[in-house]
């Protein structure tokens, strides 16, 4: 057997045709490494278990410990009301929790050889990022599922039909996935893969904590309320939790624009976000070396 | 007309070093250039600027006839890439690595497929394909970078320290399978510190330090550059060392050099084989045992030390990168000695 294959290759490069490569390859080479991606994570399935944990935990804690304690709009201090106000709050950050994959799973690649073996290859340029996010929208997709089942365990429903929680899951989705683009840049811009886990995250603590996703607004300090109630976060939250019914019967949403458009206004904000940071992330890995 | 590896006036600067300070290179359709240097040369940045993943500051490059700076995408059609750096995802199996590398140089799957198990049986990985590489030995990984670097068959490549921290067995393996690459008319450039890999696997070695070509030709002109060949003598006894250096000074052709705790003296032999005999006939008659004598050509070591002033090894006291088990080849260990010999 040869080293040298038949019918493979030319023997003399073909003429330099300038050509650009197509969307169709982008996309061929972007699932590919979104295969790679995903074997890796089930070879290393401690970074989905751990993906889990966190929000089941905060489900667990949040509607037993703060679960009569917090005034909802409408329905007042109620355990019961709590808990499916709580879960639009908690499906919301879990997706934005897919940041921190990416960026710490493209910092580690930028930091080993393999970010060489797919820069000399004739692949979309694109493609390595790409493929990540692919993956991490899939991980996403997955984690959502184990959540929804958990939180119908402790009680959490869907009050509005099955298109309108189908709408509800597609619009986290997309917003998970917008979030993997911040990752994907946070992960090009740090020096070590550790820096990328913790630069992924800390963030989104503040802007998941600063919203209605836990908290009503109108519990909030004044000067508080507007930020909460403009934060983009906030928009998700309150479009995921009409979507599913789970808001009190007579809860009236906040007057600020977003909060009186959430659907409308997460789903900008997505493709907002996706557009601003997949170019910058591009940009940026193109410079990455050379 | 320019070979398939084509490289004039290369500069490429990292703060205040001068990595490449106008690096020129030509190697012909189907032949092996091997570029010699010690770390830090600049041999690694050259390979990069080839194959793509870096752009020079200036100079200008053509990779089978392809511009490198214009048409970087096509010309990565046209090229493999392996060694200390182009690497494998530990996390996948050889087979996957193999099949994913196939898929992304645009091979249909069903070819990747195909193409993944034939390399695998011809590096003997065949048994382990299907553990994820993270349980490969140093030598098996450093196949399959290879292998993934040949799943085009591309008509050209380029491997950058392909053997560096490979033991003798793996290394000797690794040789073989570039010699069958060559033979195959595939174009190769190829970096190495180990002067009796350029010896044994180039067809022109380009000696590289402080980022420029200093010296360039084929082994037997580099080694007739430092002046043909060397008779060395090791005395039996100690005390014997001065009478013989007599000896050697009185009929060798230049400065004779000494190793004192080996007791070797060496001296330039332009007389070759004859002077040899009059060396042998000549200690005799003293009454001087020798536990050895020779003629040897000179070795690329002599090469390196007579062009630079320095061997190849006193660039990187830290020793080589990843090169934790023994760095083997003859050339690695022969380094400091040579280096005191001139001393």
């Amino acid at each position: 057997m040869s080293i040298t294959a038949q019918g493979t290759a030319p023997r003399r490069a073909p003429q330099p045709s300038g050509e650009r490569i197509t969307f169709a390859q982008s996309m061929r080479d972007s699932l590919v490494v979104a295969k790679r991606n995903l074997l890796r994570m089930l070879r290393i399935p401690e970074v989905v278990i751990f993906g889990l944990i966190q929000p089941i935990m905060f489900v667990v804690l949040f509607s037993y410990i703060f679960g009569g304690s917090i005034n909802i709009p409408g329905a007042g201090l109620d355990a019961g009301a709590y808990r499916e106000f709580l879960m639009g709050g908690i499906f919301a950050q879990t997706v934005t929790f897919a940041t921190a994959g990416a960026s710490a799973g493209i910092a580690e690649d930028m930091q080993k050889g393999i970010i060489d073996r797919f820069r000399s290859l004739p692949m979309a340029r694109g493609a390595v990022l790409t493929g990540r996010t692919f993956a991490d929208l899939a991980q996403t997709a997955v984690i959502l599922l184990v959540l929804a089942i958990v939180a119908f365990l402790v009680g959490w429903r869907i009050n509005d039909g099955v298109l309108n929680a189908l709408a509800a899951f597609g619009l986290l989705l997309l917003f998970g996935y917008a979030f993997t683009w911040i990752g994907a840049l946070i992960g090009l811009s740090v020096r070590s893969p550790e820096a990328a886990t913790s630069g992924g995250l800390v963030w989104l603590f503040p802007l998941t904590f600063i919203s209605v996703a836990f908290v009503p607004s109108e519990n909030m300090p004044g000067w508080l309320q507007p930020v909460a109630e403009w934060n983009p976060f906030s928009a998700i939250v309150l479009a995921v939790r009409e979507l599913f019914g789970n808001l009190p019967p007579g809860y009236q949403a906040p007057d600020a624009w977003p909060m009186q458009h959430p659907a409308l206004a997460s789903a900008l904000c997505s493709v907002a976000i996706i557009a601003l940071f997949r170019t910058l992330a591009v940009r940026k890995y193109k410079r990455a070396t050379g | 007309m320019p070979g398939a590896i084509y490289a004039e006036g290369l500069v490429k600067t990292f703060g205040d070093v001068r990595a490449l300070d106008g690096v020129d290179i030509d190697v012909p359709e189907g032949t092996v250039l091997g570029l010699l240097g010690p770390n830090g040369a600049g041999k690694t940045t050259t390979v990069r600027v080839l194959t793509t993943l870096m752009q020079p500051d200036s100079g200008r490059a053509e990779v089978a006839g392809l511009d490198v700076l214009k048409y970087p995408n096509e010309v990565r059609r046209s090229i493999g890439l392996s060694g200390q750096f182009a690497a494998v995802d530990e996390y996948l199996t050889g087979r996957e690595n193999l099949q994913m590398v196939g898929q992304l140089y645009q091979l249909s799957s069903r070819d990747a497929k195909r193409r993944a198990a034939e390399l695998l049986e011809r590096f003997n990985l065949a048994e382990a394909a299907d553990r994820t590489a993270k349980t490969y030995s140093g030598g098996m990984r450093r196949r399959l970078d290879l292998a993934a670097a040949l799943v085009v068959s591309p008509p050209v490549m380029f491997m950058d320290e392909p053997t560096t921290g490979l033991d003798p067995r793996n290394r000797q393996q690794l040789w073989e399978v570039i010699q069958e690459l060559v033979a195959g008319g595939t174009t190769l450039l190829l970096t190495t510190q180990y002067l009796e890999e350029a010896d044994h696997l180039a067809d022109t070695i380009a000696v590289v330090d402080h980022g420029k070509v200093i010296a360039r030709g084929t082994s037997d002109q580099l080694k007739d550059q430092t002046g043909g060949d060397v008779v060395e003598v090791v005395v039996h006894d100690r005390e014997h060392i001065g009478t013989a250096e007599e000896v050697l000074r009185r009929l060798g052709d230049g400065e004779t050099t000494l190793v004192e705790h080996t007791r070797k003296l060496s001296v330039p032999a332009a007389g070759g084989a004859k002077l040899l005999a009059e060396v042998i006939r000549e200690l005799d008659s003293h009454g001087i045992e020798i536990d050895d004598i020779g003629l040897r050509r000179p070795t690329l070591d002599d090469v390196f030390i007579s062009l630079t002033g320095h061997a190849t090894e006193e660039a990187a006291p830290a020793g080589t990168a990843g090169g934790t088990d023994t760095t083997g080849g003859a050339a690695a260990s022969a380094a400091p000695a040579k280096n005191e010999e001139t001393q």
